[in-house]
């Protein structure tokens, strides 16, 4: 099949993988609007932060400290720090992505949210044998329109504004879809122990500053999954 | 919000700031190879953050601290998801729970 064939193919199936999750993206953008909206910010500016940054918590924390008149540097170092998360998924894409050209990675980067990354690993595992072209189309295909979903969600609400209510168990129901991500990716011992290590040591160490709980936490839950995986002997024909 | 540059100047730095983040590794790495171990480690980069990016949003409800809702919702979409490798039913059945419960119980 032409590599634009393949591209097509990976995209149909990235559009149906991500499609459900905009069930909660699209409450999560109009929250985003109707907040960025109530802290004093006209439509072209709620939607400058939905297209240039599109990174919902990052955007909240953003407008949250700007109502508060925190200093640049501050507002940017927490809601960069929310962001750093993806910086793990970048390193994690280097063996699947890497070997495209410098200008396709840099594009992809754009979509480098939770759920692309999240379901582009899962189908890593379940569609081992994807080209990279059909893979890429898969990351594009749930991240494109997710995002069309996330820009237009934003825009409502930003027009809707108080009619919106804002308190209604939102942060659950992503977190919720988080949880239906992780049931697939637990295959082994070893994932289990990095899914264990990762919630015992956010909720330990949630008191640290710019969210780095989470991230220390996730490189140790990291660090003890390989290390199982190493020490366990390996099953038959794998 | 009255200052523009203030604001201007946070959405252009975040946006940029967020998109070197998601660039760092994959755009300057590239196909360098990367040693095994590493490579390893970050098999499991997925599962070691989304439970850490769950946990503390099931365990303490924003106001309230523990909600039952939140728990049995979640244990419920993890037994089915774990059950049925299905994420659309277990996330469906999990927000129907949790809805219902939430609304219920206030």
């Amino acid at each position: 099949m032409a590599t634009s064939g393949l591209f097509y193919r990976g995209f149909r199936d990235g559009v149906f993988s991500g499609l459900p999750f905009s069930l909660v993206l699209v409450p999560f953008g109009m929250l985003f609007g109707v907040v960025a909206t109530e802290a004093g910010l006209n439509i072209y500016e709620v939607m400058a932060f939905s297209v240039l940054v599109i990174a919902g918590a990052a955007q909240l924390s953003a407008v949250s400290l700007m109502s508060e008149n925190a200093p640049v540097l501050i507002v940017l170092a927490i809601s960069l720090a929310v962001n750093l998360r993806m910086g793990l998924y970048s390193a994690a894409l280097v063996p699947t992505f890497g070997k495209l050209p410098l200008w396709k990675r840099s594009l992809a980067c754009y979509w480098l949210f939770d759920q692309p990354f999240a379901l582009t690993s899962l189908d890593l595992k379940k569609n081992p044998n994807r080209s990279v072209d059909e893979r890429l189309g898969f990351f594009f295909g749930v991240g494109i329109p997710l995002s069309i979903f996330w820009y237009s969600a934003t825009f409502i609400g930003a027009y809707l504004g108080e009619f919106f209510p804002t308190n209604i168990g939102l942060d659950f129901a992503i977190a919720a879809t988080f949880l239906s991500l992780i049931a697939p990716l637990l295959r082994s011992p070893a994932h289990l122990a990095a899914a264990f290590v990762s919630v015992l040591g956010t909720l330990l160490l949630q008191s640290l500053p710019f969210n780095t709980g989470l991230l220390i936490a996730a490189l140790a839950a990291m660090l003890v999954g390989s290390e199982i995986e190493r020490r366990l002997p390996k099953k038959g024909g794998v | 919000m009255e200052d523009k540059a203030y604001l201007w100047t946070v959405i252009v730095l975040l946006g940029l700031g967020t998109w070197l983040i998601r660039f760092s590794f994959l755009g300057l790495i590239g196909d360098k190879p990367l040693p095994t171990y590493f490579k390893q480690m970050l098999n499991y980069t997925a599962v070691a953050v989304l439970p850490g990016l769950a946990a503390p949003v099931v365990l303490q409800a924003p106001g309230i601290g523990i909600e039952p809702a939140r728990i049995i919702s979640a244990l419920v979409i993890l037994g089915i998801g774990i059950w049925t490798q299905n994420m659309l039913k277990s996330i469906a059945a999990g927000l129907v729970i949790y809805f219902s419960l939430h609304y219920l119980m206030m």
